[in-house]
């Protein structure tokens, strides 16, 4: 296999932490994500699920702790972002712009780019290429917005809240492709969300933030195994 | 309770569907499925597997799901991968042939058919089947 950084960690942080002000909007977090794993990133509003995927795609610096995403410090730069594909909480896309255009967008902005393998995904998908995005609906749109993170062929894939919005049907089109990507080559992906029955599907991983902190990173199954849920009356 | 399946693949009719609220794990769900297609002669020796791929993508769950139903399979000697082909039925679990197993699954069906007709409702079903199997292993205990 084929180690970025001679490690198999697809992310590694280490004391990680996020100051806004006086405020931590993430404190001391600390955890890994091996290769090839799809993480849950769970926990209740204002945790800081969407201020660690922002630190590690570099588009905030840390305060304090760093992060490694394949072997390598996030930041804004080409070479980086090359293998890392990123996908917003709204789904980000110029609405008078249509999926085709688009695609042909990210061919000029990107190293890599793989615009056959895109259209054939929303093709298949049934998604009109040539309408403007702004007119498709929220599911359409947010297939568009994960084919164009796709078609960069990233290593590292990190979703924020991708499916919040959709309804129950597009929501499992979205998870399907997702898993079709990931099933089709070597990704690790970390997605947030708060749909926990859907996480249950996609994901073998999980991380666990309240308070500002990491409280549980691990696989699913290690997790479930070393958890018992016992109902009872209260004392 | 939500059942998602997997449409028709290569012409059969092999469909997986998974409860996420049945409290089974989904590999689990996946081996226990495959079983019984292998003990319904649904799927017969020879027969292809759908892949990981499409199983992942059709159900929509995570690939190393399948792949480890897969691997349980095979280590039970029940299916086989074969390295850039695919996955492959090689023999049904011990027990009675399919026919024995159709013949059940029928009486069975006409006799849930006939308790919906009585108007008991799925409870009711579950409950009686639940007595019924508790009664048999009281009686095999006895």
């Amino acid at each position: 296999m084929n180690v970025a950084g001679g490690t198999t960690m697809a992310i590694e942080t280490r004391g990680l932490g996020k100051r806004f002000g006086s405020t931590w909007a993430l404190q001391d977090c600390t955890v890994c994500v091996p290769r090839g794993r799809v993480s849950a990133l769970v926990g209740p509003n204002g945790a800081g699920k969407t201020t660690l995927i922002r630190l590690l795609v570099g588009l905030r610096a840390p305060s304090a702790g760093q992060a490694l995403v394949l072997g390598r410090q996030p930041r804004q730069s080409k070479e980086f972002l090359a293998s890392v594909g990123y996908l917003a909480q709204e789904a980000p896309l110029y609405k008078r712009l249509t999926a085709d255009e688009h695609l042909d967008l990210g061919a000029h902005l990107n190293l890599r780019w793989d615009k056959v393998v895109a259209t054939d995904r929303l093709r298949a998908l049934q998604i009109p290429l040539d309408r403007p995005v702004g007119t498709l609906s929220g599911g359409q749109r947010s297939q568009v917005a994960l084919g164009l993170a796709l078609a960069k062929r990233p290593e590292v894939l990190l979703l924020d809240e991708p499916v919040a919005a959709l309804d129950p049907l597009a929501r499992q089109a979205f998870l399907s492709s997702l898993a079709e990507a990931v099933a089709g080559g070597e990704l690790t992906v970390v997605l947030s969300s708060h749909l926990l029955h859907d996480l249950e599907r996609v994901c073998d991983h999980v991380i666990l933030l309240a308070a500002s902190r990491a409280q549980l990173c691990d696989d699913i199954e290690v997790v479930l195994e070393s958890h018992k849920c016992l109902v009872g009356p209260r004392w | 309770m939500v059942i998602y399946m997997t449409s028709e693949i290569l012409g059969r009719t092999l469909s997986f569907q998974l409860s996420f609220s049945s409290g089974v794990p989904a590999y689990l769900q996946i081996v226990q499925q495959v079983e019984q297609a292998l003990r319904m002669g649904a799927l017969k020796a020879g027969d292809r597997l759908p892949t990981v791929k499409e199983v992942a993508s059709e159900v929509a769950i995570n690939p190393n799901t399948v792949v480890k139903a897969y691997r349980e399979l095979e280590v039970q000697g029940l299916i086989e991968g074969r390295q850039g082909i695919g996955t492959f039925a090689v023999r049904p679990p011990s027990g009675p042939p399919p026919s024995t197993q159709l013949r059940l699954a029928r009486s069975l069906d006409r006799w849930v058919r006939a308790a919906r007709n009585a108007g008991l409702d799925e409870a009711a079903i579950d409950a009686l089947m639940r007595s019924a199997l508790q009664g048999r292993s009281k009686e095999g205990a006895a």
